[in-house]
């Protein structure tokens, strides 16, 4: 029987969507009706959208309507029927982009990047652009110059950053699956706190053609869903090179130690120094109690080091800032955008930071050194997979946090993205993997770190332990 | 301590093209001057024959073909559509030479 739109319960993955508009239990359209109603109903207390593209989401779900039953649509259509949320950071065509400043309060691309294309080409319906921390320099999701990004579990704490709205967007049932951008942790950090599933792929694994660049040699496209099949889907439609950015190249799977030898055990790793200090025992426990849980259906768990660990902060936020202030040195205000004096705070401060770190006698003691401690911590990582198959790890060194509680002090902020940063330097793969609540409300889970172009044995790690815990996504209301 | 002061501070945005009031500089002083005194925990590591790393791709030298493709270019107009201040189906700038004035 088919229920009034406001009744219907929108499905919470792709394929569910997608087995529903096969059978017709609903159409593409009551789809759009339904999740543009629960934009009505919560983002004015979410703040989770910058624009919502309602004309473009009716098109585009009358096309899937029209189309769904013609021989081989869906197979050659990974995402038919998706409602997706991007990012105010991705250009799409004719929809405004702001990237969460002010500076580009008025700006509207004239084309799509290579992910908006591939996305659409696939059957993805756009219902919207999310709140960012502004240029995405934010853990918290509170640098937006739009206003801060609403956790959906409680109003009251951030939901993390910098991919917050498009984290809310699905957390809230306001959208089925969104992208991010990942350059220190900004897809991990929200998917942890608004408990959906995230990833941070390989660096070079996703062409960033038509985003707007953070910082260059760690920015990531990154994807958020309910399940690890739906963000698995995402990938294998996104990745892959589009000659368009030189760092793409075509996804080669590696192979797990179990896989290349079916006798050995999957082996994951917990780095002693991710709990030296400074982690909260609440999160701690949360981690220790996932690791119980992949010991008890036989997978190893060994202990490993990663010496260079407490140097990350200092030489991501020594490159990230270098790379920051070049790449945000052409918003002029000429061509398109508003004038460098609408940079919001955060922005000039990264700005700042960045241009003195290349500055004439401080490069050396600054960006080259950084630029070698990095390539340490990448051996740091290279020495611990030769043991290990992956590492499990805390995104967020506490649980969610208020509003405000630490905007006052970037430092800390700062010092936040310990866990996340790493994979960033290292251009590694990061599964955030949804788990429990917090004792505060909002929910914690944890991330699987892997070698380059290891996201197939992550998924296979991950969804093990959703199978184990018996994982039911739940939609925040 | 690292010691940054404000003359720094206003230096460092004139480099960056960024003008700030002197509330800025007020609030953002003590911030970077935290901030690098942090980052300069750094001055402790010192690696040896370590090669910096700019990039992880492993890639080197990636080349295309030079090929214009009407589908990768942008129109005049759409060249034009982020901004009104056109003149002529050009970009209007800000004026870096002034006119000579006598002599």
């Amino acid at each position: 029987m088919k229920l009034p739109v406001t009744m219907m319960k929108t499905p919470l993955t792709i394929k569910e969507t997608q087995k529903g508009l096969l059978e017709k239990e609903f159409s593409a359209v009551e789809l759009v009706d339904s999740y543009l109603s629960e934009i009505k109903k919560k983002d004015k207390g979410l703040n989770a959208f910058m624009t919502v593209t309602e004309d473009e989401a009716y098109k585009k779900a009358k096309y899937i309507d029209n189309s769904i039953l013609k021989a081989d649509f869906f197979e050659s259509h990974s995402l038919f029927g998706a409602v997706v949320a991007y990012k105010d950071l991705f250009l799409t065509k004719g929809v405004r982009t702001t990237a969460g400043s002010r500076v580009l309060s008025s700006y509207v691309p004239a084309y799509s990047g290579t992910v908006v294309k591939k996305m659409e080409v696939a059957g993805a319906i756009m219902i919207g652009k999310t709140n960012c921390d502004a240029w995405a320099h934010g853990a918290s999701g509170e640098n937006s110059d739009y206003g801060p990004t609403k956790n959906p579990w409680n109003k009251e704490y951030v939901p993390g950053g910098s991919s917050s709205g498009s984290a809310v967007a699905v957390s809230a049932g306001m959208s089925l699956i969104s992208v991010g951008t990942d350059t220190g942790g900004s897809v991990r950090q929200p998917a942890n706190f608004c408990g959906v599933v995230g990833l941070k792929p390989t660096y070079g694994a996703i062409s960033r053609y038509g985003v707007i660049a953070m910082a260059s040699s760690l920015d990531t496209v990154g994807s958020f869903g309910h399940s690890i099949e739906d963000v698995e889907t995402i990938f294998n439609t996104i990745k892959g090179e589009d000659g368009r950015d030189a760092t793409v190249r075509n996804f080669q799977a590696s192979s797990s130690k179990s896989q290349t030898n079916s006798k050995s055990k999957i082996t994951i790793g917990v780095a002693k120094e991710y709990f030296a200090g400074g982690l909260d025992k609440e999160v701690e426990n949360n981690i220790n109690e996932a690791i119980k849980i992949y010991k008890k259906i036989g997978i190893d768990v060994k202990e490993i080091s990663l010496p260079h660990t407490k140097y990350t902060v200092p030489v991501y936020y020594i490159v990230m800032s270098g790379e920051v202030s070049s790449n945000l040195g052409r918003f002029d205000g000429i061509r398109y955008g508003n004038g460098r004096d609408t940079f919001g705070a955060e922005a000039k401060r990264r700005i700042m930071l960045g241009t003195y770190v290349l500055s004439a006698g401080y490069y050396d003691a600054f960006y080259l050194k950084a630029q070698k401690v990095r390539s340490k911590i990448i051996e740091d990582f290279d020495n611990a997979f030769s043991q290990i198959d992956a590492i499990i790890s805390p995104v967020f060194p506490t649980p969610p946090f208020k509003i405000g509680e630490k905007s006052d002090d970037p430092l800390q902020m700062y010092l936040a993205d310990v866990y996340t940063a790493g994979a960033n330097l290292a251009g590694i793969p990061g599964l955030s993997v949804p788990f429990e609540f917090s004792k505060k409300g909002p929910p914690m889970g944890f991330q699987l770190l892997g070698p380059r172009f290891s996201e197939n044995i992550l998924f296979d790690i991950g969804k093990k332990f959703h199978k184990e815990v018996g994982y039911v996504p739940s939609i925040a209301k | 301590m690292t010691q940054i002061n404000a003359d720094d501070v206003s230096h460092v945005a004139k480099l960056a093209n960024l003008g700030l009031t002197d509330t800025e500089i007020k609030k953002f002083t003590p911030q970077l001057t935290k901030i690098i005194d942090y980052i300069s925990e750094l001055s402790e590591v010192d690696p040896k024959d370590v090669e910096p790393t700019s990039q992880t791709t492993g890639l080197t030298d990636v080349l295309r073909m030079d090929e214009v493709s009407s589908e990768q270019a942008l129109t005049q107009d759409e060249s034009l559509s982020g901004t009104d201040a056109t003149h002529n189906g050009y970009f209007k700038v800000p004026a870096i030479l002034s006119e000579r004035t006598g002599k």
